[in-house]
């Protein structure tokens, strides 16, 4: 086994890990400070995707088309939270889960309608095309390096947000008790607002990334929605930390999987079996991990008691 | 006879004289359509199992639609090429008997939700959630990058399996086999809902700590309900395959267990009868609004949306007033 192969593989499992951490961020944000559980989230993802794909087609910008996916995601989220989301705070988990998924209806048709069922392709730019070469002779793809950043960036300043800011302070108020905070004078609903836009805006961003490595099309989100919400369960619902570590853990170990399982299944199964058998087992081996962490730890690794 | 149980005659009359109206009429499409709307029906009288009693929201009933349907899938593709499921440690062949078949499908779905729901039910609420979502995906990937019974493109079936004594491939008799398998379902799980079992899961489902503290275990209850939810929901994928012919991954995915939860919600959660006016509504809304427009999953959402946001309690809620005893 080649060692370059190796670290190359890890630094894919870290840009997926990062990527999804964006998705889990805004999902575990709404969970703790509104006790939502969001499946529309997916399509705000798929909003950044496709609003960075027309304007990148408009105005042949990358950075316009990321500031877009992050704009028109921040939108819609405003838009859905106004009329829709306000509506199921105080409704049970089931009430949230089918109003959510009627939500991913009508934004997947609409979008179906706009710009029709053939993808999109977003081009990544010249200047983060190609390779660079890393410490002992590693290449590696410039664009998923540049995610791996991005993400870590966003990472960072979330952290630096939640601990340090005004904002940050009523994220983690809300999370302890939102009766207090209302009764303290904070306009709880502006924050909540404020929340989901903010998940939104990460959500869409995420979509334009990704949406550059594969392609921008109708019902992309949803898979990736629920890889997040594999993530949270394992990190523990609320945190963002736990999100952090399981968007690694679940990167890491769906890009590992992939590459490792065939290989050690090679070492007692013929080649052709080992292929495929390693396959289906990589295509489950996220899930095993979720169950897991759940015989061990029900509440997930950082999940409160 | 109460409003209830006057509308369930209706929707079970109505589900009844449709297809022998189109039979009459010579129309075999309004008889499968009918018979989709059965099969549907039967799934979610097994969700509501779980869902409606025992207030367990699971996201991931694909698991078991496609296990059922995968099972009738497998044994009579064996059956048609002449090849054994397995050759060891038994050498077990396929089969074209459609009894043969609703038993492994029924059995194989009621050991995957014993399992699945007792890894599950370690948690609740939203965590449930998510988490039978997640392992209904488990099995839609592993159905797609599995190439032993089709990978992606799924397996097609030639002839329809057999029941003994009847053309199953004459549409209204095989109508005539679901809608007495959905004649028993419905049955069955009305007697499960007013039997002591059904009284505690109802109770465990209102007050975890009273039902504990009359010495139930409410873990074993969900997981038993769980478990008989998952093998009807196996019986109807099992169906499902059979109507049409073709099993294939997308029988796991999520979108179908959004479906089988819409038959739940726009009948009535926690009503027996509930699922089958729900389904029977889908499929019509399926029938009209998709004949009006290619996108007619807007108006589902927007109409779902509406159900939820005003009018929860369904069509049994609108029509048969509150269910009794809930506050």
């Amino acid at each position: 086994m080649s060692w370059v192969l190796l670290a190359e593989q890890t630094l894919n499992g870290l840009s997926l890990g990062v990527m999804l951490f964006l998705m889990a961020a805004g999902l575990t944000l709404v969970f703790g400070v509104m006790g939502l559980i969001n499946l529309a989230h997916g399509s705000l993802y798929m909003v950044g995707g496709f609003a960075a794909a027309a304007v990148a087609a408009a105005t042949g910008s990358f950075l316009l088309a990321l500031a877009a996916s992050l704009v028109a995601a921040a939108i819609a989220g405003v838009i859905v939270e106004m009329t829709v989301i306000r509506r199921l705070y105080d409704r049970d988990h089931l009430d949230q889960v089918l109003a959510t998924f009627a939500l991913i209806l009508v934004f997947s048709e609409a979008t179906r309608w706009v710009f029709g069922s053939f993808p999109l392709f977003l081009d990544r730019p010249d200047w983060l095309g190609g390779t660079v070469t890393l410490p002992l002779g590693i290449e590696y793809s410039r664009y998923r390096l540049a995610l791996i950043g991005i993400g870590l960036a966003i990472a960072g300043a979330l952290f630096w947000m939640i601990a340090h800011t005004r904002i940050g302070i009523r994220i983690r108020a809300g999370e302890n008790d939102r009766e207090m905070i209302a009764a303290l004078g904070v306009d709880i609903s502006r924050l909540y607002t404020l929340v989901f836009a903010l998940g939104a805006a990460l959500a869409g961003l995420a979509g334009a990334l990704i949406g550059a490595i594969q392609s921008v099309q109708v019902g992309m989100g949803e898979p990736v929605l629920i890889l997040a919400f594999v993530v949270i369960v394992i990190g523990g619902i609320g945190s963002i930390k736990g999100a952090l570590v399981g968007a690694l853990l679940v990167g890491l170990t769906d890009t590992l999987g992939g590459f490792l399982l065939p290989k050690a299944l090679g070492l007692v199964l013929s080649a052709p079996a080992a292929t495929s058998v390693g396959a289906s087992l990589a295509s489950m081996s996220i899930y095993i991990l979720m169950a897991l962490v759940l015989l061990f730890r029900p509440r997930g690794l950082f999940g409160g008691g | 006879m109460t409003r209830e149980s006057a509308l369930n005659l209706a929707v079970m009359g109505a589900l009844l004289a449709v297809p022998l109206w189109a039979w009459a009429a010579d129309e075999p499409f309004l008889i499968t359509l009918s018979t989709r709307a059965v099969i549907f029906a039967i799934a979610g009288v097994g969700l509501n199992v779980a869902l409606g009693l025992g207030g367990l929201v699971s996201f991931g009933h694909a698991l078991f639609f496609g296990l059922g349907g995968y099972a009738m899938g497998i044994l009579a593709w064996h059956a048609q090429t002449y090849t054994n499921v397995t050759d060891w440690p038994l050498v077990l062949g396929g089969t074209k008997s459609m009894p043969l078949i609703w038993l492994v499908a029924v059995i194989t779905s009621a050991l995957a939700a014993l399992a699945f729901g007792a890894l599950s039910l370690r948690t609740a609420g939203v965590y449930f959630i998510m988490i039978t979502l997640a392992f209904a995906q488990m099995f839609y990937y592993f159905a797609i990058s599995w190439p032993a019974y089709g990978g992606e493109d799924g397996l097609s079936i030639y002839v329809r399996n057999g029941f003994p004594g009847l053309n199953t491939m004459d549409p209204i008799q095989y109508f005539a086999i679901c809608y007495v398998l959905l004649l028993i379902v419905v049955l069955a799980v009305g007697r499960l809902a007013g039997s002591s079992f059904g009284l505690v899961l109802r109770a465990a489902r209102q007050n975890e700590e009273r039902v504990r503290a009359v010495g139930q275990a409410p873990y074993r209850l969900y997981l038993l309900a769980f478990t008989i939810s998952g093998a009807i929901t196996g019986l109807a994928g099992a169906l499902f395959a059979d109507l049409n012919r073709f099993v294939s991954p997308t029988m796991f995915s999520w979108q179908t267990s959004g479906e089988i939860m819409i038959f739940v919600i726009l009948g009535g959660v926690g009503r027996v009868y509930g699922p089958v006016a729900g389904a029977a509504l889908f499929i019509l809304l399926e029938h009209v609004l998709g004949g009006l427009s290619e996108f007619w999953h807007i108006y589902l959402g927007a109409m779902l949306l509406g159900v939820v946001l005003f009018a929860r309690g369904g069509i049994y809620g609108l029509l048969a007033g509150r269910e009794a005893g809930h506050g």
